[in-house]
C-alpha cells in the first residue's frame, strides 16, 4: 500500500524537524571557527585535539563511567529479581508494588533529585558520585524491568520444570537455565541504563558535590562561547558511540526475539 | 458477605509458597524504591511545612511556605506559564507524532523496526546539546534566519522564535517526539485490520472511519503520550533557561533556584508539592474525561 503524496512530504519534513539539531552537530564540530554560526570557514581537527588538554573533562569522564555502570548493573540487578517476579509469580499486591516501581517513568526527574537531595542533606551525608547513582538507578529501573519483563515472559517455562524434573536444585536451574535465555534481554537493560545515565543531567546536577559527571561538565562549559567548539566536538564523539551502543543492544534484541521465535515453533 | 470468599481468597493468597517466593524476590526492588523513593516524597511534603531562615533550619510545622505561594502572584504566575507551556508542548507533539506512527505503521511494510530505529537515532545526542543547538537554529543570525533570508522568503531576521515560550515549545517538542511516537505506534499496531475492513465494508468514508475505529483504538497510546510527555516537562528547568528567555521561564526554574542560589529548600519543597499536586489533578481530569469520551463512542 502507498501513502498518499501529501502523507510522505508531511513525513519528510517531520524527519526534518528531528534530525535538524543533530545534522549541525558535526558541521560545527569541523568547522574552523571559533564562533558557532554561518557562514562555515574551514575544515580541521583542531577542536578534536584541543579536548586532549581538558583534564577537567577526563574527570568528569571517568565519574560519568563510573555512574553508568554502576547504574546499569544495578538496574539491571534489581529489574531481573522484578521482571522475574512479575513474570512467573502472583502474588499479593502485585499491580500496585510493580506500578510503583514504574512511577519514576512519569515524575518529572527535578522531583526525584530534590527529594533525594533533601533526604541526604537532612541526613548529614556527603554528595559524591554515589548519590549520583541512586537516583539513576530510580530512574533506569522501569526501563530495565520493562525490557526484562517481556524476556522472561517470552521464556519456555517447559525448560525450567524440565531442569528442576532432572534435579537441578532452584538455584542451578536459575543459573544456568533461566539466566542463559534471558541474556539477549539483560545485555539489552544493561545498554539502556547505561545510556539513559551517561545522557541524565538534571537529577546529576542535584546530586553531584563535588564530582561532575559528563553532562554537568557540559552544562558549565556552555556558558563560555569560547568553549563551544570543543563542546561540539565532545558531543559528536558521544553520538556515535552512542550509535554503537545502540546498534549492539538493538543486535541482542533481535537475537532474543529471534531465540523466543525459535523455541515457539519448536 | 458476599466479598468473603474474595477476601478469603487474597488472605489465603498472601500465605501461600507461591506468592511468599515472589513476594521474597520483588521486596529487594521494591525495598531499594520504598527507601529511595517513598521515603524521600514524603521527607519532601515534611519539609515543606518547616522553615528556612538563611542556615538554620526551624521544624516547628507551619503553612508559611504554602502561605508566602499564595500571596506572591509570581509563583500563580510560573505555574500557569508552566501549565500552558506543557499543554501545548503535549499537543503538538502528539499531533506531529500521530501521523508519523500512522506512517510506520500502516505503510512501514517490513521496515517497521529500521523506521523505529531511525525516528530513536538524533535522541541518542546528549539532551543539552540537543537543546542548545536549537538556539544555534533559532537565534537572530541563527540556521533558520539565515536560511530564510537566502532564499529571499523574509528580509528581516525572526525575532518571536527564540528567547520565549515558542522557543521552549519548539525545543521541547523536539525533544519528546519518541516518547509520543513510540506509544502511539503500539497502539496502532494492536488494531486488528480486518476491524478497518469491515468499517470499510460496511459503508464508512475514511474519514468517518478514522474517527469512529482507527482513533478509538489508538486512544491508549495517544493517553499514554501525553501523561508521558506532559507530567515530566513541567519539571524542566534546562530548556526554558537556555532557550526561554525572562518570559519563558518555568516553575522548575523556581524550584530550582530555591535548592542553590536562595537556599531556602523548605521553599522549594512547598513549589515542587504544590506543582505536582496541580499537576495530578491536571492528569487526573484528562484521564477521567477520556475514558467518559471512550465509552460514549463504544
Amino acid at each position: 500500500m502507498r501513502a498518499p503524496r501529501s502523507f510522505t512530504v508531511f513525513v519528510g519534513l517531520y524527519l526534518l524537524f528531528l534530525y535538524a539539531p543533530v545534522m549541525l552537530l558535526p558541521i560545527f564540530a569541523f568547522n574552523d571557527s571559533a564562533v558557532i554560526a554561518f557562514p562555515l570557514k574551514g575544515f580541521t581537527f583542531g577542536w578534536f585535539a584541543g579536548l586532549a588538554n581538558e583534564s577537567t573533562l577526563f574527570v568528569a569522564l571517568k565519574n560519568s563511567l563510573i555512574v553508568a555502570v554502576s547504574s546499569a548493573v544495578l538496574s539491571t540487578c534489581l529489574g531481573v529479581l522484578a521482571a522475574r517476579a512479575a513474570a512467573r509469580y502472583e502474588f499479593f499486591g502485585k499491580k500496585p508494588i510493580m506500578s510503583f516501581l514504574m512511577l519514576p517513568l512519569v515524575l518529572p526527574e527535578i522531583i526525584v533529585g530534590v527529594s533525594l537531595l533533601i533526604v541526604l542533606v537532612q541526613l548529614g551525608l556527603d554528595l559524591n558520585v554515589w548519590t549520583v547513582i541512586l537516583g539513576h538507578v530510580l530512574v533506569c529501573m522501569p526501563f530495565s524491568i520493562a525490557i526484562l519483563l517481556s524476556a522472561f515472559n517470552n521464556m519456555d517455562r517447559f525448560l525450567e520444570e524440565a531442569s528442576l524434573d532432572l534435579g537441578a536444585t532452584r538455584r542451578e536451574t536459575f543459573f544456568r537455565v533461566i539466566l542463559p535465555l534471558v541474556m539477549p534481554g539483560l545485555m539489552s537493560s544493561l545498554l539502556i541504563g547505561f545510556t539513559i545515565s551517561l545522557d541524565e543531567f538534571i537529577i546529576a546536577f542535584f546530586l553531584t558535590g563535588t564530582e561532575p559527571t559528563l553532562p554537568v561538565y557540559i552544562w558549565s562549559q556552555l556558558r563560555f562561547p569560547s568553549k563551544l567548539p570543543g563542546v561540539m566536538a565532545l558531543g559528536f564523539i558521544m553520538l556515535i558511540l552512542s550509535l554503537v551502543l545502540l546498534t549492539a543492544g538493538e543486535y541482542f534484541r533481535n537475537k532474543s526475539a529471534a531465540l523466543a521465535a525459535h523455541e515457539n515453533k519448536q | 458477605m458476599q466479598n468473603f470468599p474474595g477476601l478469603f481468597s487474597s488472605m489465603a493468597m498472601m500465605f501461600d509458597r507461591e506468592s511468599r517466593a515472589g513476594l521474597k524476590l520483588v521486596s529487594t526492588p521494591f525495598g531499594f524504591s520504598l527507601l529511595l523513593l517513598a521515603a524521600p516524597l514524603l521527607m519532601m511534603l515534611l519539609l515543606s511545612f518547616w522553615t528556612q531562615d538563611y542556615l538554620v533550619l526551624d521544624r516547628t510545622l507551619t503553612l508559611d511556605n504554602y502561605r508566602e505561594i499564595g500571596s506572591h502572584p509570581v509563583y500563580a504566575l510560573l505555574l500557569k506559564r508552566s501549565l500552558t507551556i506543557s499543554l501545548i508542548v503535549t499537543l503538538v507533539t502528539v499531533l506531529l507524532a500521530f501521523p508519523m506512527a500512522y506512517y510506520i505503521s500502516f505503510y512501514g511494510g517490513k521496515r517497521k523496526s529500521l523506521w523505529l530505529f531511525l525516528i530513536t537515532i538524533p535522541f541518542w545526542t546528549s539532551y543539552l546539546l540537543r537543546i542548545f543547538l536549537w538556539k544555534i537554529i533559532l537565534g537572530y543570525n541563527g540556521v533558520l534566519n539565515s536560511t530564510l533570508q537566502g532564499l529571499s522568503i523574509i528580509d528581516e531576521p525572526l525575532t518571536f522564535i527564540l528567547y520565549n515560550a515558542n522557543a521552549v515549545v519548539i525545543a521541547l517538542a523536539h525533544a519528546w517526539a519518541p516518547f509520543a511516537i513510540l506509544p502511539i505506534f503500539v497502539a496502532l499496531e494492536k488494531i486488528d485490520r480486518s476491524l478497518l475492513e469491515a468499517a470499510r465494508d460496511l459503508g464508512d468514508g475514511a474519514v468517518r472511519r478514522f474517527f469512529r475505529v482507527t482513533l478509538p483504538l489508538a486512544m491508549p497510546g495517544i493517553v499514554a503520550a501525553a501523561l508521558i510527555i506532559f507530567i515530566p516537562t513541567i519539571g524542566d528547568y534546562v530548556t526554558p533557561k537556555l532557550v526561554g528567555g525572562t518570559d519563558g521561564l518555568m516553575i522548575a526554574n523556581m524550584i530550582q533556584v530555591q535548592f542553590s542560589k536562595a537556599n531556602n529548600a523548605p521553599l522549594g519543597a512547598a513549589i515542587a508539592v504544590t506543582a505536582m499536586i496541580v499537576v495530578g489533578l491536571f492528569a487526573l481530569t484528562f484521564v477521567l474525561l477520556n475514558r467518559r469520551w471512550l465509552r460514549r463512542q463504544a
